[in-house]
């Protein structure tokens, strides 16, 4: 951080921001008292995954898109098997679905508690780190490790590895796990519900910065659950749409200052957000008693306006994901088979699961040997990259009078709301702030 | 997931962003020289690497740096006794990285009784596969280094 500050006018600059999923930085610009120029910016280079993946059999893209990320692969997975099975016209249901859900409950769960307490809860307690917060709440810590290690098992049961897991394929998997493993699942499963419920009691007593906005929340919606890896797209605006409509709804813009697109709703101005908070929005209803109750127990309404609060959004998420898994595992019945026939060709398909930071969208143009001809892929980050600095606009104006360093750090906690995954959106992170 | 052993090598990086694949191409070679039970390979979120330090006794981590010295530098850092700098194997802001599990780790009397670093300096982390040559012939170096120690 630089500060170039004389009298009333301000220079902050930070080049890095740490505890981001990627390569980014903000850059503010004040004269005297008035924010002048404002940008989030993502410098992560491009990676041109849908380039690279023209050519290329409908079978090749799960596993290649999985590399695009390795918090959240089950997205990239999920999203483009199912696009591929939608071109196919072939539903994958029953066993098969089931054992995709409890797959993802353990990708948000590793990836929420990640985020929750080894890169945002420092922020509210007014740590530099998850080192210096575990010199004083070490058990928080040593707790928070053993649930995100009990996530890992999840996909290491089902998919092999926990890291851009290797036994899925489009229709369903390689192999099935063995029911022994499955079953074994149950006791680390119970322990992590209930720490859950204790580590999210935890964030109750946490204290959020001042500031609210009205969402808009964009998420999927299915009508048996709360969504994870299928449903309609909805908004909190009364949009409701099949996900194969999501590009007559949405788009992308390239903005200067930005490796990452940045997600617009066609026709309007007004940002939208997508993740923990838009779904919670938009979905509160559909989460268990369990998760609703610690929910109200923590202070959350059934709508949240205070981004701060996302960290206990996560964590009654990662609640609902341990039960939700919890359930599965006890109901688990072995699929017939471990996949589906899916031979799509000549035919375009579209997916859309919700990554623990929103939803990631997928279309795959196929030609008549099942190659593909044109693949879009619009991740969360890239989504909520105009909601980040409509907040931050709001977060400076409510407290230019910090002190540059104090107001840098509001800043990036301001951003860790999102817990932007910026290697996702390059398709993103430096903070600068210029008072002059 | 690990399954646990006495010696475990924890090579660390990203094959397609050139000098960071030098912990990778490490284990290549002790692999072909018939190590590789003890060989793992990571991309470098640091919770990872600490969740197998707690089923092995002797762990060695393998990564690139970035610390300004000259590329194909080898930096030995004993992490039970010394500090990992931060920033130093952390190309990135990615993730919870690996001087940040070392650290953790040790706040959290979570460390293994031995984890030694070799940390290989690189001159490039464009994307794309292949290493310079300064860090091939130290990939080389620390390889026969830990065919030798093991």
């Amino acid at each position: 951080m630089n500060d170039l500050a004389e009298s009333d006018k301000r220079v902050i600059q930070v080049n890095a921001l740490a505890r981001v999923e990627g390569e980014g930085a903000l850059y503010l610009r004040v004269n005297h008292g008035v924010i002048e120029d404002l940008k989030f910016r993502i410098y992560e280079p491009p990676r041109f995954f849908e380039a690279l993946l023209v050519g290329r059999d409908f079978g090749d893209v799960p596993d290649i898109t999985a590399r695009i990320c390795g918090i959240c692969p089950m997205a990239y997975i999920l999203s483009a098997c199912q696009a591929m099975e939608a071109a196919a016209g072939v539903s994958v249901n029953g066993p098969l679905r089931n054992l995709r859900r409890l797959a993802y409950c353990g990708e948000w769960i590793e990836s929420h508690v990640l985020h929750a307490f080894l890169l945002h809860a420092p922020d509210f307690l007014g740590y530099q780190d998850a080192i210096s917060l575990s010199k004083d709440h070490p058990e928080v810590v040593n707790k928070a490790l053993q649930m995100k290690k009990y996530g890992n098992q999840i996909l290491e049961v089902i998919g092999g590895r926990a890291v851009h897991p290797v036994n899925f394929k489009v229709g369903g998997f390689h192999g099935l796990p063995y029911r022994s493993a499955i079953e074994g699942l149950t006791d680390s499963l119970q322990w992590g519900l209930e720490t859950a419920l204790e580590l999210t009691r935890f964030t109750g007593g946490l204290d959020f910065p001042d500031f609210d906005d009205e969402y808009l929340s964009v998420s999927l919606r299915h009508p048996d659950e709360y969504a994870i890896h299928e449903g309609r797209i909805i908004s909190s605006d009364g949009l409701d749409i099949p996900v194969s409509e999501f590009e007559e709804y949405f788009d992308e813009e390239h903005l200067e200052h930005s490796n990452a697109l940045h997600g617009i709703r066609k026709g309007s101005d007004r940002p939208y957000v997508v993740g923990p908070v838009a779904r919670y929005n938009n979905n509160q209803d559909q989460l268990s008693p369990l998760a609703r109750d610690i929910a109200a127990e923590i202070g959350l309404g059934p709508v949240v306006t205070n981004p701060f609060r996302s960290i206990q959004v996560r964590m009654v998420e990662t609640v609902y994901a341990f039960e939700e898994a919890l359930r599965l595992v006890r109901d688990y019945q072995e699929p017939e088979g471990p996949y589906l026939e899916v031979n799509p060709s000549s035919a375009s398909g579209t997916g859309c699961t919700e990554a623990p930071r929103g939803i990631c969208y997928h279309r795959y143009d196929l030609d008549q040997d099942g190659r593909v001809r044109v693949a879009r892929i619009v991740p969360p980050t890239a989504q909520n990259q105009r909601q980040i600095e409509r907040d931050l606009w709001g977060v400076v104006e409510r407290h230019m009078a910090l002190p540059d360093d104090q107001l840098q750090w509001v800043c990036e906690q301001a951003i860790r709301n999102y817990d932007p995954c910026i290697s996702c959106a390059t398709h993103f992170l430096k903070l600068s702030v210029e008072r002059v | 997931m690990f399954e646990g052993r006495d010696l475990l090598i924890q090579c660390i990086g990203n094959r397609l962003r050139r000098d960071d694949g030098a912990a990778p191409a490490v284990g290549d070679r002790l692999r072909a020289q018939g190590l590789g039970e003890c060989v793992r390979d990571y991309w470098g979120e640091g919770t990872e690497l600490m969740q197998d330090w707690e089923v092995a006794r002797h762990v060695f981590m393998v990564d690139a740096a970035h610390s300004g010295a000259t590329p194909g530098t080898i930096h030995r850092i004993d992490a039970r006794v010394f500090p990992v700098p931060k920033n130093f194997c952390y190309y990135s802001t990615h993730r919870f990285g690996v001087a940040e599990a070392v650290e953790l780790a040790r706040a959290l009397d979570r460390l293994p009784p031995s984890l030694r670093l070799f940390a290989i300096e690189g001159g490039c982390f464009d994307a794309g596969a292949g290493l310079t040559a300064s860090v091939e012939t130290a990939v080389n170096q620390v390889a026969e280094e830990l065919r030798r120690l093991v």
